[in-house]
């Protein structure tokens, strides 16, 4: 932060706690990862498990990608509202690692 | 906010504005074509609320797996349903959280009310529910 952005943010911290959120949100989104991986490869690595194993890792690495590309937004003194593209894509990343799982526990 | 009509708007908002607010899931541009731009700490809040039911709904995707993978003397059909209930109930969380943000963010450009909904009754009666149903299996030993 440079000195000048500094008076002009928001004295309730607003970006920042958005941010943690952000932080803390892509943390559940780590543990329900590594949870899914842990159920894919449980039964020993049959083709379904592996594939469902690497699906939710890169569903949690897309998570990542819109997490931290809202973070980075999140850095300027006024930010944008969120888009509802990253909004829709985090929602789908939760939703399909989900489905994920149904695959996986069955 | 101006309480008594707001009832009806918000039960319909869950039908044909349901469908309408999902478009604009995918048609970011819409959106701001709409009203004026809210201050930007209340498109904020809205987001932390958002992320607030992404988290819930990514705990609760958690707990079907932790079902899945912990209760493992469990009957299948027992382990099955409840793995199945919590994940739906995840599934259904995550999709119910971008919805109310567009209609939420939607509602502050336009000066409106904000959406009301029951989806929170629902989900906390859906997760009583299976709370209820571990403690029956595991207080009388329902194992396979």
């Amino acid at each position: 932060m440079t000195p000048g952005s500094a008076a002009a943010r928001d004295p309730g911290l607003q970006p920042e706690r958005t941010r943690l959120a952000w932080r803390r949100t892509t943390l559940t989104c780590t543990v329900a990862a590594v949870l899914a991986a842990r159920t894919a490869l449980h039964r020993g690595a049959s083709t379904a498990g592996v594939v469902a194993c690497a699906l939710s890792l890169l569903l949690w690495l897309g998570f990542l990608a819109v997490a931290h590309r809202r973070i980075t937004g999140l850095a300027a003194a006024r930010p944008r509202a969120l888009s509802a593209r990253a909004a829709t894509a985090a929602a789908l990343c939760t939703a399909a690692l989900a489905l994920c799982a149904l695959v996986a526990v069955f | 906010m101006t309480g008594g009509p707001g009832g009806p708007d918000g039960s319909r908002g869950d039908g044909a504005g349901g469908l309408r607010s999902v478009r604009l899931w995918f048609g970011p541009a819409r959106l701001r074509d709409e009203g004026d731009t809210p201050d930007y700490r209340f498109s904020l809040a809205n987001e932390r609320t958002f992320l607030a039911w992404l988290r819930t709904a990514l705990a609760l995707v958690g707990g079907g797996f932790a079902v899945d993978q912990f209760l493992p003397d469990l009957r299948w059909g027992a382990r099955v349903g409840l793995a199945l209930a919590l994940l739906a109930a995840g599934v259904l969380c995550s999709l119910r959280a971008v919805n109310h943000w567009v209609r939420c963010e939607r509602a502050m450009r336009r000066g409106e009310d904000l959406p009301v909904s029951r989806f929170p009754a629902l989900l906390s009666l859906a997760v009583a529910v299976v709370a209820l149903a571990m403690v029956v299996v595991v207080v009388f030993g329902w194992e396979g």
